[in-house]
Formats: structure tokens, C-alpha cells, sequence
């Protein structure tokens, strides 16, 4: 997993509630049986009509640059497909900024180098107000909006900050514990 | 718990992983990456049921991608040794559907699947949640999740239920109210009268949903009619022997501490519950079935959801023309489910402008259908029995609900275009999804009710 520390980007803000992971990535897209790709339809249906034409109003189509995706609270409710995260990380985004996840998408962010930034419900409309680029600094926990120079802080697990910023992932962590899973097997009910 | 985390998540160990093609393959790719193997086989099953067709099964998968997928799942269960329940085995179908139906469900597991309404499995008092595709990752490696205490939520309903009201109903009822965010960072107790007094088949379609409301897993405590629910099945302890006995004698440890402290509590009275319906898209736009759909209020994803399904505020919902039924997944797929909906249709034909689609949960379930006669009773009512998996629940196969049709289904979501590109989602108990698809249009199933 590629490390992580600090980035500073124009956002691409989504200023809608309860986008589920059925949006992020619609069920017809999950066939494939590699990790890659997915960002070709990244909120496919939003993104594009049944003709595959672009729709030219959805944010996506309007703004190319950033690697900040802000969206309104609940984001990525829904479906455990971790192709959501995928399609996120394969389209470029390296976070995304609301005011609250769903559980298993955080988990699922977390675990591919893509960073949920939580921040106040007053923070994230200081974000949609400024529509500026924003820092964010992942060993500080600081969230800032460039314009306005506004800060807040964020929470992270300290065991997933370390994972984050040396690019490890669970799995490295799991392994070294195999000899105590291997006791723990011989006293289970 | 294997091992408590000093500063960060617990070593949770887990006693049955299932697995399906969609969310395994990347997962099994990644230990071969690694050059780990597969740590405990025998306690991962294997069933394929999200991108199948549920007609002419006997045949191969005409489109290129998903037969891939399913091939895949096919090559990687016997690399590994990891037991199948494919297309064409008599144990097939809806992962959660056959977890409690084959008996590998039981009180006390913890139980994971790489699918979030594993949450299902809760039903039986098992600890069960569902995971993302580096999680069933780490299962593969190590039988092990990382995991983070989640905080408690107590959902007590109490009281007696009216007649009309159905499992499905309870829980789009608490969902409406809670948000589909109220149970995120939770993990759900179901408690009360009304929990008590449902079947196995109504606890699953409760715990199923506790994903909708954001919780990871839903939970009731077991009892009598849980180990009656799991006496005799293939992978319970055999009954009648002492093994039988020693997990009874545990199971009946698994009850709630008098004194249990719960991070919240939520009480809802039964009988202010009545059957229900969604008219938005997302499952906490429900409203009791003979209400109207509410006023606009000027918030931009509300409005947004209204426009999609093209719902017009302050009008009554009954009488909403409808073009498909669908009655299946992992929700309302059960035995119990479709003699429901046989029971509203017997002797009655369906609407014409309504394609009624019925798929049951698992192959298991069909043939005990078609034992029970309830094949014919759908046929001849003019619904379509489909073979076994999740179909137009997420359509990642051919069962799509075409662009701007309503579908009254018993499915547990009704995200823009979850059932197809542009198809609208009504989500319902399967009684009311039979009584819609008699009238055509949307319909209280009670005076279908003896």
C-alpha cells in the first residue's frame, strides 16, 4: 500500500446525503475478478446516460481536477463492496471528506490507502462555502481550508494512522500473530 | 477474542467465514500474492448466488463475464479446498439463506461474509457481521478480523402486533424512524414481545435489515425457538446425543444479562406498527402503507429522491400503478415467505400490467415449494418461479427492472437504480408485494388476510 502523509487539493465537492455504495459503483460493474478498473464507473450512473453520453451537469464532469472528494453525511451507505473504495482510489482520490461514514466503508477505505476525513456538519459547509483547496495533514490530524485558513481536527485510530503512514496493511499485522490464533484455537467452544 | 488491542483494534477470531464469487476472488488472489495459504478451509463455505441466472441454471452462463466470475470461484474453492455449494448442488443459493438452512448458523459463532447483510445470521444470537473483500483477505490468512468494539443499541418492541403486521414491517418500521444512519457505530439487540414472538424466518428478515439502519450486525438472544429451528439440520451438533446436549446446555448461557448496560435504548410500542412501504431511495423512506407520501421540505436529497421515483408529495400511496413484483433475496426468500404470498394469490390471477418474479432463497427452498404444491399456486396466479439466488435484488444479473418502472419488492434496498438503470423500488413485505401484484397497483394486503 502506497504511504501516506499529507496532500493538498482542489476538492470536488457532493453536497448530497446517504450516497450509497450502489452509486459509487452500480452491482452490473462488480464482475471483474481483479482490483482494477473500477474507476471507469465510478458513479457510472450519475456520471453518464443510459447512452453512455456525459452528463455534463454532475460534478464530476465539471471539475477534472482534485483528489478530494467532499460529500454530504452518511457516505457510503449500503452494499460491503469494497469495489467502492476501489473505484475511488482507481478514479484518483486519496480522500474523501464528509461529516459521517457508513462503518464498512470506512473500514474498507481505510484498508486501501484511501483516507474518510470525518469532520462537524459546520466544518463540511465551510468546505461547500469556500469551494477551495484544502490541506490535509495526516500525521498533524488537521483538516484546513486554503481561503480561509479554517482548521479542524480529525480522529483516526492511532493502530491505522501507523498502518497509513508506513503503507502496511492488516494482513502484515494478522500474520505475526498466528501462533497466539493457534492457541486460542485449542480452547474454543 | 484472540487478543485485545493495546492502542489499536481486537484479534477477533471467527468461527464461520462464507464466501460467494462477487466480493472472494480479489481476496483469494491476494494470499496467492503472498504466498500464504489458505489458514483454515474447513471452516469457509461456498455458494454461488449474486451474478447467477435464476432461469435454465442446468446451462452455462450465457454472458462472458459473470460465467468467468463464476468459474472462478469454482477454480479457487478446489485450489484451496474450500467447500461448494455451486449452480446445480442441492445445497445451493442465497448465502444467507443457506448459512441458517443447512445449520452451520448456530448461537455464540462469530460469523462473517464478505456481504453486509450477514447481519442476517444475527437471528440465531451469533455475533455476524459483514466484511469488505481485505477482510475476507484476512480470514483466508489468519481466521482472524481486525475489529473495534462497536457500541451497544438496545431495540426493545413490546406489545402485541396487529394482525396484518409482518417481520418485514417491524423492521422498515424502526428503520423510518431511526434513519439509515441511527445504527451506524452500533451493534443491535433486538428485544421484547415482538421479537419473541416471530419464527426463525421473521428474527432473519429483522437482523437482515440492521444493516439499513448503518449497524454492522443485528442480534436476538436465543431460545426454544431458535434450537427447535436447528435441531436435525446437516451441520448441527447430531440431537439425540450427548454433543446435542453440550451445546444446548452452552446456547442457553447466551441470554441477556439482567443488568446489561446498553450505549442506547430505543423503545418502540407494537402496536403502533402497522404494514409498511418505501416511497423514497433509501430504506428510511417508508411510511406505514396507508399514509401519504410526505410533504417536500426543501432538503435537496429529499427532493432528489422524490423526483427520481417520481412521487408526487401529500398523495396517497395505495393505488400507485405498479409494473413489477418482485418477491425474493435474502430478506424474503424463505419458505415461510412464499407460502405468504401463495397463500394471497391461491385462486387468483395476476393484474396484466404487472411481471410478478418469485425466487426462492435456495434450491432447498424450491423443492420444498414444489413438495408443498405452492409451485403451482404461483404459476397459476401467472408469477414466474425463478430458480435460487439474489436476482433482481442488485441485478448484477439479467433480472433488471427496466428504466422508470415501479417494482413492489421485498428486497432491503431501494437505492436509485439498485434494481436496474433507472428502475424505481418500493420496498414491502411479500404479503403486501402479492397483493399488489393481484390489484396492479399498490394494495394493503389485510383484506387478503383470513
Amino acid at each position: 500500500m502506497e504511504k501516506f502523509t499529507k496532500i493538498s487539493s482542489p476538492i470536488i465537492p457532493l453536497p448530497l446525503e446517504n450516497v450509497d455504495t450502489d452509486q459509487i459503483i452500480p452491482a452490473r460493474f462488480l464482475k471483474s475478478t481483479s482490483r482494477d478498473g473500477f474507476g471507469e464507473n465510478l458513479f457510472r450512473d450519475w456520471r453518464f446516460d443510459k447512452e453512455g453520453n456525459t452528463n455534463t451537469d454532475f460534478v464530476l464532469n465539471k471539475i477534472t481536477e482534485g483528489e478530494i472528494l467532499v460529500a454530504g453525511k452518511n457516505f457510503g451507505c449500503g452494499s460491503s463492496r469494497e469495489h467502492a473504495a476501489w473505484a475511488l482510489t482507481d478514479y484518483g482520490f486519496k480522500v474523501v471528506v464528509s461529516s459521517f461514514f457508513a462503518d464498512i466503508f470506512k473500514g474498507n477505505a481505510l484498508n486501501n490507502g484511501l483516507l474518510p476525513v470525518q469532520v462537524s456538519e459546520a466544518f463540511l459547509q465551510a468546505i461547500f462555502d469556500s469551494s477551495s483547496e484544502l490541506e490535509v495533514d495526516l500525521e498533524k490530524q488537521v483538516i484546513r481550508i486554503k481561503d480561509t485558513g479554517a482548521e479542524e481536527s480529525f480522529d483516526i485510530s492511532a493502530y491505522k494512522k501507523h498502518c497509513l503512514v508506513n503503507g502496511l496493511d492488516d494482513i502484515d499485522f494478522l500474520l505475526s500473530n498466528k501462533e497466539e490464533i493457534e492457541k486460542f484455537e485449542l480452547n474454543r467452544n | 477474542m484472540v487478543r485485545k488491542g493495546e492502542q489499536g483494534p481486537d484479534v477477533l477470531y471467527i468461527d464461520r467465514h462464507l464466501i460467494h464469487e462477487v466480493t472472494s476472488p480479489q481476496a483469494f488472489a491476494g494470499i496467492e500474492k503472498r504466498g500464504v495459504p489458505l489458514f483454515r478451509p474447513k471452516q469457509t463455505i461456498a455458494t454461488a448466488d449474486h451474478n447467477v441466472p435464476t432461469q435454465n441454471q442446468h446451462l452455462p452462463i450465457k454472458e462472458e463475464l459473470s460465467r468467468k466470475q463464476v468459474e472462478a470461484l469454482k477454480t479457487n474453492c478446489e485450489k484451496h479446498g474450500v467447500e461448494l455449494y455451486g449452480l446445480g448442488h442441492p445445497n445451493q443459493g442465497i448465502v444467507h439463506v443457506i448459512g441458517p438452512e443447512l445449520g452451520i448458523t448456530q448461537p455464540g459463532m462469530t460469523m462473517v461474509c464478505g456481504d453486509s447483510h450477514t447481519s442476517t445470521h444475527g437471528a440465531f444470537g451469533s455475533i455476524a457481521f459483514g466484511i469488505g473483500t481485505s477482510e475476507v483477505e484476512q480470514v483466508f490468512a489468519t481466521q482472524c478480523v481486525l475489529q473495534t468494539k462497536p457500541k451497544s443499541m438496545r431495540i426493545e418492541v413490546n406489545g402485541t402486533l396487529n394482525k396484518a403486521v409482518t417481520a418485514k414491517d417491524i423492521i422498515l418500521y424502526i428503520i423510518s424512524k431511526l434513519s439509515t444512519s441511527g445504527g451506524t457505530g452500533y451493534f443491535v439487540e433486538f428485544a421484547g414481545s415482538a421479537f419473541e414472538s416471530l419464527s426463525m424466518e421473521g428474527r432473519m428478515t429483522v437482523c437482515n435489515m440492521s444493516i439499513e439502519l448503518g449497524a454492522r450486525g443485528g442480534m436476538i438472544a436465543p431460545d426454544q425457538t431458535t434450537f427447535d429451528y436447528i435441531k436435525g439440520r446437516d451441520f448441527a451438533p447430531p440431537s439425540g446425543g450427548d454433543q446435542w446436549d453440550k451445546k444446548l446446555v452452552y446456547w442457553k448461557t447466551l441470554v441477556t444479562d439482567a443488568d446489561a448496560e446498553y450505549d442506547k435504548v430505543v423503545t418502540f410500542d407494537a402496536a403502533d406498527i402497522a404494514p409498511m412501504i418505501t416511497f423514497g431511495t433509501n430504506p428510511a423512506m417508508g411510511i406505514k402503507i396507508s399514509d401519504k407520501v410526505p410533504s417536500a421540505n426543501g432538503d435537496e436529497s429529499f427532493n432528489k429522491a422524490l423526483d427520481y421515483m417520481q412521487m408526487e408529495a401529500d398523495t396517497d400511496i395505495i393505488g400507485k400503478p405498479v409494473d413489477y413484483v418482485f418477491i425474493g433475496s435474502c430478506t424474503n426468500s424463505r419458505i415461510e415467505d412464499l407460502r405468504a404470498v401463495a397463500n394471497i394469490v391461491k385462486g387468483h390471477k395476476k393484474a396484466e400490467n404487472i411481471t410478478a418474479w418469485i425466487v426462492p432463497g435456495s434450491k432447498r427452498i424450491e423443492a420444498q415449494a414444489i413438495e408443498e404444491g405452492l409451485d403451482k399456486i404461483l404459476i397459476d396466479a401467472g408469477f414466474e418461479l425463478r430458480q435460487p439466488g439474489c436476482s433482481a435484488c442488485l441485478a448484477m444479473n439479467e433480472d433488471k427492472v427496466p428504466e422508470g418502472k415501479y417494482c413492489v419488492s421485498t428486497s432491503n434496498r431501494n437505492f436509485e437504480g439498485r434494481q436496474g438503470p433507472g428502475s424505481r423500488t418500493m420496498l414491502a413485505s411479500p404479503e403486501t408485494a402479492a397483493a399488489t401484484a393481484l390489484k396492479g397497483f399498490v394494495t394493503d394486503a389485510t383484506e387478503y388476510l383470513n
